[in-house]
């Protein structure tokens, strides 16, 4: 099964700064005593999307669907079992991730970093602020601790902390001062390119807007490009550009953001909307939620990925994968039925 | 609803912590009430003391917390007015209370079930031990129950293991534990929150109609402003250890009063608000339980802060519309101060 879906990236203004094209990978499952690899979880699936410089792409979908695998092979944290993951670095040159040796993805790690999910397990209680910001800058070659520490004081700033708390450790800081503290560690080296997995989720309601607040401000003073991981609907449409949405390790839509909300395009994202339950009692009873339960990776059904629980599912989609096409300018999408279907987004409600 | 005797009525219930490091006050004077057949939603952040109240209703409080004071009154056979805090936490009268009158979902049913006996296995101890029922008797309500709660092949499933299931199906499967004595009261603590949206909603559904069919009170308890505006019919808003408002869902979700309330409601993201633009926020953080401010919990990050007046005395919660209450000085000058 291979992809034929070349996306047309010149056609739109912006060159993509990261392009995704056929990523899998592939877990093993061993079982006996020989360890005798039985089959395969297929956490990503044929993976294809870009990201264009300074724009955010929010990456959504449920618990196992292969959004955080996917954001470790973009950053060669796991090794892809196959596809391609170009990148345009500073230089100009356009590399190839997936394939990279190991020499060669060291001197590209400084343009890429990632913002992690747990403040509370991201950082190591035992160093201080400034080692902790500065352990970066440490591992690629500035060796002067002066220049460190100005730089330290300057990300501080940067991200609404006080400098002098440089001396102190993390476990004086709330959940929100200490996502704080992730992402002044993941500006160290003046990335170009962030991943953010589920940088809000484990923090208070009441804190996640400033985090948020604070991510779109800093894109815009330092020009980064995001990609941002989260299952939380309305997170996402608040911080990105465009949306992709996953299931079961495959894409099954991709597109601005308005537009995706709006008119979503695939059954499966119009289901995800219809589940969000809508802060406003007057707007009652609009959940339809989805039959049945996410099919498991390892075993996954025939055809479309989602026809068993597709209100829409025909024959072919039983049969066929559907390849991700683009239906409308920028509006891609995996469904064998997309351009019959009238689905309600959330304006809708 | 206002003229009928309420199922249970918590009362300036306070339950603290004793520690070598200080005294936590993670319930301070807590005071509200549920109707029968009522849905009473607690919102609230981590740590404004949404699962003590509940741990203290049940009395599961663990060493070193204590209800120091407050009255939780509770409908005991539907006619006399019982004081569960002055009942002993392991007497036989509160066994009989717990898990058969009022009864748990718990936010985690993967740690919430044992992994060593079936889910029939456990759905059938609580029903032998507060019905008069036969073990056969006890299968056959537990297999009625999971076909109640929306379990394929309830026969079937009745021996499977919980780590055999999906998450969406062991919380129905903890449900059906829930109400397999009938209770009067169900208290749901974060039963959606370790779910994905597609299957909370399928719980949410599934709450709703059992609510209906059984016409038991429910308390639920969560952070997700989504989830009370689809299900609470009353909400109660908890801010460390306070009541800071209560009131009929419609009225707090479109005519808050407390200022805390107010910027909770703005600062969320919603997938209805436009992408892109910056949230209003509230400033600061949860303080410390160790470092309370005095006075009003909130003052600190509150924008509507009267100096001398709110950093000094704490405010009552006290009527401020025909429905609403609010502990705030905007609205009266009653303090709380002993």
């Amino acid at each position: 099964m291979t992809s034929n879906t070349e996306q047309t990236t010149n056609s739109t203004n912006g060159h993509p700064l990261l392009d995704v094209k056929g990523l899998k990978k592939y877990f093993p499952i061993k079982k006996g005593f020989f360890k005798k690899t039985v089959g395969h979880v297929r956490a990503v699936d044929d993976v294809n999307f870009f990201i264009r410089e300074g724009e955010t792409l929010g990456l959504v979908g449920e618990s196992g669907c292969g959004k955080t695998t996917t954001s470790r092979c973009i950053l060669r944290a796991v090794d892809p079992t196959g596809g391609r993951v170009l990148y345009r670095a500073k230089s100009g040159a356009t590399v190839d991730i997936a394939q990279l040796p190991a020499s060669e993805m060291r001197r590209l790690r400084p343009e890429m970093q990632m913002i992690f999910q747990d403040p509370f397990a991201s950082l190591n209680p035992r160093m201080n602020l400034f080692d902790i910001v500065s352990e970066p800058m440490f591992v690629n070659g500035i060796k002067s601790r002066s220049e460190r520490a100005d730089r330290v004081a300057e990300l501080l700033q940067l991200v609404g902390l006080r400098p002098e708390y440089m001396q102190r450790f993390p476990h004086a800081f709330s959940g929100g001062q200490r996502q704080r503290i992730v992402i002044a560690r993941a500006l160290a080296l003046k990335p170009r390119l962030v991943v953010a997995d589920e940088p809000v989720s484990a923090l208070d309601v009441s804190v996640q807007a400033q985090v948020l607040n604070l991510l779109l401000d800093l894109q815009e003073q330092l020009k980064l490009t995001y990609l941002f991981v989260a299952h939380d609907l309305s997170v996402v449409k608040h911080i990105s550009t465009r949306v992709a949405v996953m299931y079961v390790g495959k894409i099954a839509e991709i597109a601005p953001t308005d537009a995706l909300f709006n008119t979503p395009k695939h059954p499966y994202t119009a289901a995800l909307m219809a589940a969000v339950p809508v802060a406003d009692p007057r707007v009652r009873s609009k959940m339809i939620p989805l039959q049945g339960d996410v099919p498991s990776p390892a075993n996954p059904p025939s055809g479309c990925y989602f026809h068993p629980r597709c209100p829409f599912a025909e024959a072919v989609c039983k049969q066929e994968t559907p390849q991700l096409q683009e239906i409308e300018p920028n509006h891609f999408v995996a469904c064998h039925r997309a351009k019959e279907l009238e689905l309600d987004g959330i304006s809708a409600n | 609803m206002n003229n009928q005797q309420p199922l249970l009525s918590v009362r300036n219930l306070k339950t603290y912590f004793s520690l070598d490091e200080g005294q936590v006050k993670a319930v301070d004077g807590v005071s509200f009430d549920v109707n029968p057949g009522q849905v009473v939603g607690i919102v609230g952040e981590s740590g404004c003391g949404k699962s003590v109240t509940i741990k203290s209703i049940l009395r599961i409080i663990q060493k070193p917390g204590k209800i120091v004071d407050g009255q939780i009154l509770f409908r005991h056979n539907g006619d006399s007015m019982l004081d569960l805090t002055q009942l002993n936490a392991q007497s036989e009268q509160m066994r009989q209370i717990r898990g058969a009158e009022i009864a748990l979902i718990p936010q985690e049913p993967m740690a919430a079930f044992s992994p060593v006996h079936t889910i029939g296995n456990q759905i059938e101890e609580a029903i032998l031990l507060h019905q008069p029922v036969s073990k056969q008797q006890a299968r056959k309500i537990a297999i009625e129950r999971l076909r109640e709660v929306g379990v394929p092949s309830p026969e079937r499933r009745i021996d499977s293991y919980s780590w055999e299931l999906s998450g969406g199906l062991r919380q129905r499967a903890m449900i059906a534990m829930a109400l397999s004595c009938n209770p009067k009261l169900l208290i749901a603590d974060e039963p959606t929150t370790a779910i994905d949206v597609t299957t909370q909603a399928q719980v949410l559904n599934l709450l709703r109609d059992l609510q209906a069919q059984h016409d038991a009170a429910i308390i639920f308890i969560t952070h997700d402003l989504g989830v009370i505006a689809q299900i609470a019919d009353f909400v109660v808003v908890m801010y460390l250890g306070r009541v800071m408002e209560t009131g009929p869902v419609d009225d707090i979700f479109h005519n808050p009063q407390h200022p805390y309330t107010k910027a909770l409601l703005k600062s969320i993201p919603t997938v209805t608000s436009e992408s892109g633009s910056r949230l209003p926020t509230i400033e600061g953080a949860i303080p410390h339980p160790f470092n309370r401010p005095a006075g009003c919990p909130f003052y600190p990050r509150c924008i509507e802060m009267m100096p001398g007046t709110c950093n000094t005395s704490t405010p009552s919660l006290q009527p401020v519309t025909d429905t609403q209450s609010a502990s705030c000085f905007l609205y009266h000058k009653q303090t709380d101060d002993e």
